[in-house]
């Protein structure tokens, strides 16, 4: 598909009178900004760039584009790590970071109603003086759009008890890739019909634009309580986590970082982790005051049980936030010991990690490659990093391999190619390792059904696009148009 | 095409198949398999017959019954059923079958109750995967040996997992544990044409690929058949109390409710029982630790205030629905601040039609469910919906009867008001583009 020039300046045209002059970008060197998302390696400027303030104004924009038959990408803060906002050539990229309202808190309720644009730490502070937040906290929270931790069904260090973002929205507003506004979920629960909205969370933007989102609001909990554990071994730090999970505890948070993980986020932040570690786990319990007494001793105990070397105790948010300052800056952090790495997801059953870390640990050695090894060990949730340099010849090519090995390693355990961070432009050729044709095609049923022109955030997730065509079927009996015709029957 | 050249395609179809199921891995090929009950008018063994004379869906009648033993020979006898052009109704249990709408068009029910069988139970990893027509109450039992649960509540006996996906089963727990969408991890399914895809998996943590497992939730056997689940499970509780305060009137009802959300005790349910007629009661269910469960229980009982008692077993009908089998059965949803308005405003509303309602519910989540007397007067009946849909409406929430008397359910439309309707017949029309699986069962005549 190439679009000619005044083609571009007619869609240009239609961009302004649909969202303002001044909101559609079509200078070349302004649209660099938006040529790539948090996977700095893939970049391709956008044809345009529009930036809406609501959802009428974003409907319009898609129209726009339906009528010129120029696909469009959504984009909230652009950090994404699977390369989902990459923009398209010929197309538009539509950016949700005018649209930041809260549009309101409902603490009886335990809902807020937020414009996809707002960054996902605000959902929080707004809550917060009701006595609320909002669980899901990707450790870039700080910057990461709710919008694109809708599309992305995005975890974060809690997810182990709170679940994910799936399980904390409730209703949204979208825009269809037909440019309809349509109202799926809302305030109460179990809305009548197909669950669409749970299918179009973590849909990357191959569905539609979210235009305004309704969130669960979680009460804070009474107490909290963290410590950081010290082992010699990441085997034995996988040890006291299974023990942890067999005694039926169910902390909010169990991570892992092991020795080079420690010391990159030493050298980064200096969180003062014990010395010698060979690796460290933070555990964090919350709940009742009663329940979480109960439970800390007994993961104390665990963790010695299981030859913990040290344990320090938060002893207040200070203290917590400097246990989590290692963990939550890590991926940065491994800036400090290597020039270049990539960061990894993927997910094994935790029971399988004393061995898929040594297969990594293999697998390392054998092409020297350094992988520093980061998790959420809870729940499998591996992040492992490659590090490599890129000035040293096939380094990057073996970094690589190592990397699509561990998703192999992955695959193979019976685990996922990613856990939080998507299947994007990135992983779409390693979906066939985890899912079959038939796999594939099902699931682009529902795409057909949302987006048959498929002009929504084309040539994500799905290695290969199915060919929508009209709809299939033998026509006898009802008509179709009858069948649509039925609702008003009763 | 006569029917009995009908029956020899699909046997024909079941046999060509084989009974290897290539989806099943480890325990699954050893795991015993019931064999399907010999209903009236069975000719002979296998896993298809003729239909007898119970082998109806919402009072109408199939031609014939199928009950496959693997995915393979389901897939197989979908393909044939969509050669033959037969309309398709999938029955786990049966205990739903007469919920939703009579289908427009039945030739063939599947039955899955041969599908049954744990096919792995990772304790350590706290998953289970299991074949769809499992029971419950059998899988309850294989996980407990174990200290672990799938935190659906007790449902009747004989509902099948499948069933409870199909319906998106969720009992007063789900308040903490959240209903089988948010349990449901991977799933295996047989498509309108007999094509076989999985999506998820058995990790907890995956978002690779469309999560078609929240498609197939709640969809009532219109988009496919479920052969298979993978499902996160909880560790059991050491110890649980029931915190309950009668109470005198709706309102009362819905502030305590209010209070106990404010207080910080994380109950796993919060429900409100009020029969048609007799007293009303909050309870909390409060689970944990002993230790813990003991102080909560004591806080609870504080906050509730006088005329409170704890207990460790459940008040009768807990996690029940509130009707019996020929009654008109709702479930009325709100936004919890509109909890307190939509209990007042529903018996209101039964006490203007002269019709007892029976209300139970989660008032922790927002989700009541109706029950009025298969014996009402059903314009009477019909007009009490009305009424609550304007009642739940106005607390953002809706009013869909789940299950109702035919003299009933010719007057009203069981599903009221859907939003995103447009977009669910579309995806309908990609998953079932002949309209044989069930149709006219669902939201709009889907
Ligand atoms: C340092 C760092 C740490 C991270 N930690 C975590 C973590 O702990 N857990 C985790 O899950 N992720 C993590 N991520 C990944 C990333 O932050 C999340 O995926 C996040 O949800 C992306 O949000 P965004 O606003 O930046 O989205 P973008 O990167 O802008 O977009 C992501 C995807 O969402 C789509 N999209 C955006 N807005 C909308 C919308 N309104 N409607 C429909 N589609 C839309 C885009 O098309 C794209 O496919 C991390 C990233 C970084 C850089
Ligand atoms: C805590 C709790 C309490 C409950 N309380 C009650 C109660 O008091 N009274 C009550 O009546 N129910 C109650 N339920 C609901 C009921 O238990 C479940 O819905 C049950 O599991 C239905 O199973 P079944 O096998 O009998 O389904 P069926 O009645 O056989 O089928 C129900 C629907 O699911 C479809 N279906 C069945 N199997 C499949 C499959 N494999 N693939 C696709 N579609 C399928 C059918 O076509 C049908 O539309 C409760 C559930 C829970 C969790």
């Amino acid at each position: 598909m190439r679009t000619t020039t005044t083609d571009l300046a007619a869609l240009a045209a239609a961009l302004r009178a649909a969202v303002g002059a001044d909101r559609v970008i079509s200078d070349r060197q302004e649209l660099r900004t938006y040529e790539c998302d948090g996977l700095a390696q893939y970049k391709v400027v956008p044809a345009l760039v529009a930036l809406p303030a609501d959802a009428a104004q974003c409907a319009a924009v898609v129209r726009a584009c339906v009528a010129a038959g120029v696909p469009f990408v959504a984009r909230g803060s652009g950090t994404g790590l699977s390369g989902g906002a990459l923009p398209h050539a010929d197309g538009v990229l539509i950016v949700t970071s005018r649209m930041r309202d809260i549009i309101e808190v409902a603490p009886e309720d335990e809902r807020a109603v937020v414009q996809p644009g707002v960054i996902n730490l605000a959902v929080s502070r707004a809550a917060n003086p009701h006595g609320h937040y909002y669980a899901p906290d990707p450790s870039s929270q700080q910057i990461c759009s709710i919008g694109g931790n809708l599309a992305e069904n995005s975890g974060g260090a809690h997810c182990l008890k709170y679940g994910f973002t799936a399980h904390h929205i409730t209703g949204i507003e979208l825009v269809t890739p037909d440019g309809d506004r349509v109202r799926l979920g809302g305030r109460a629960p179990d809305a009548p019909g197909y669950d669409l909205l749970g299918a179009f969370i973590g849909s990357e933007g191959t569905l539609g634009i979210a235009t305004e989102v309704t969130v669960r609001l979680t009460r804070l909990p009474e107490s909290v309580r963290t410590l950081l554990a010290a082992f010699d071994s990441t085997d034995q730090a996988g040890a006291a986590t299974s023990a942890i999970i067999a005694a039926g505890v169910v902390p909010a948070a169990v991570e892992m970082m092991d020795a080079l993980a420690i010391s990159a986020a030493e050298a980064a932040v200096h969180c003062g982790y014990p010395a010698g570690a060979g690796a460290v786990l933070i555990v964090e319990l919350d709940g009742p005051e009663p329940e979480v007494a109960a439970q800390f001793d007994q993961v104390e105990r665990l963790c010695r049980d299981n030859r913990a070397f040290e344990i320090r105790i938060a002893a207040d948010d200070a203290e917590r936030a400097l246990f989590w300052k290692g963990r939550k800056s890590a991926f940065a952090a491994v800036g400090r010991i290597s020039p270049d790495y990539i960061v990894q997801d993927g997910v094994i059953p935790r029971t399988a990690l004393p061995e898929v870390l040594r297969r990594i640990g293999e697998l390392s050695a054998e092409r020297g490659i350094r992988v520093a090894n980061v998790f959420h060990a809870g729940d499998g949730n591996l992040h492992p990093l490659v590090l490599f340099d890129a000035a040293v010849d096939g380094q990057a090519e073996r970094a690589e391999e190592v990397s699509g090995a561990i998703l192999d390693l992955c695959v193979r355990h019976g685990g996922s190619i990613t856990g939080e961070h998507g299947v994007g432009m990135d992983k779409a050729k390693y979906l066939p390792r985890m899912f079959s044709a038939d796999d594939l095609d099902t699931m682009q049923l529902l795409r057909c059904a949302f987006d048959p022109a498929g002009l929504a955030n084309p040539g994500k997730i799905f290695p290969t696009p199915r060919l929508c065509g009209e709809v299939p079927g033998r026509r006898k009996g009802v008509h179709p148009a009858q069948e649509a015709g039925l609702a008003e029957v009763f | 095409m006569p029917a009995d050249r009908t029956l020899d395609r699909l046997r024909a179809a079941c046999r060509e198949a084989g009974t290897d199921d290539p989806s099943a891995v480890g325990p699954a090929r050893s795991a015993p398999r019931p064999a399907p009950a010999a209903a009236p008018g069975s000719d002979g063994p296998g896993p298809v017959r003729a239909a007898g004379e119970r082998d109806t869906v919402a009072g109408l009648p199939a031609r014939y019954v199928a009950a496959p033993r693997d995915t393979r020979q389901a897939a197989a006898l979908l393909r044939a059923a969509a050669d033959l052009d037969l309309a398709v109704t999938f029955r786990g249990g049966g205990t739903k079958l007469d919920w939703g709408n009579p289908p427009r068009r039945l030739d063939l029910i599947l039955d899955t109750t041969g599908l049954a069988g744990v096919v792995e139970h990772a304790a350590g990893d706290l998953i289970t995967v299991v074949r769809a027509g499992t029971r419950l109450d059998a899988l309850a039992a294989t996980l407990a040996g174990a200290g672990q649960q799938l935190a659906l509540d007790a449902s009747p006996p004989g509902g099948t997992v499948g069933g409870a996906v199909a319906t998106n089963a969720g009992g007063p727990r789900r308040m903490l544990y959240g209903t089988v969408r948010d349990l449901l991890i991977g799933v295996t399914l047989v498509r309108a044409d007999g094509v076989v895809a999985h999506a998820g998996g058995k990790v907890v943590k995956n978002v690779a690929g469309y999560d078609l497992g929240k498609l197939v939730t709640g969809a009532y056997g219109t988009l496919g058949l479920v052969t298979e689940c993978a499902f996160r499970l909880h560790p059991l509780p050491a110890a649980a109390a029931y915190v309950t305060r009668r109470v005198g009137d709706p309102a009362q009802a819905g502030r305590l409710a209010a209070t106990v959300r404010a207080a910080q005790l994380v109950p796993a349910a919060l429900e409100v029982d009020m029969p048609a007629g007799g007293p009303a009661a909050v309870t909390v269910l409060l689970e944990g630790t002993p230790a813990g469960v003991a102080a909560r229980a004591e806080a609870a009982r504080r906050l509730l205030g006088a005329d409170t008692t704890v207990a460790d077993a459940p008040p009768r009908g807990w996690g029940q629905h509130p009707w019996h089998a020929g009654d008109t059965g709702l479930k009325l949803t709100a936004a919890l601040s509109g909890v307190p308005r939509l209990l007042t405003d529903a018996r209101a509303a039964a006490d203007r039609h002269h019709l007892p309602l029976a209300l139970r519910g989660s008032a922790g989540v927002g989700v009541l469910h109706a029950g009025v007397p298969g014996t009402a007067d059903p314009d009477r009946v019909a007009g009490l919906v009305d009424e609550l849909r304007t009642a739940t409406a106005a607390v953002a929430g809706h009013a869909v009867v789940l299950t109702a008397p035919a003299a009933v359910r010719d007057r009203v439309d069981l599903w009221g008001p859907v939003d995103g309707l447009a977009l669910m017949r579309r995806v309908k029309q990609r998953f079932d583009p002949d309209a044989r699986l069930a149709p006219g069962r669902f939201v709009g005549g889907i």
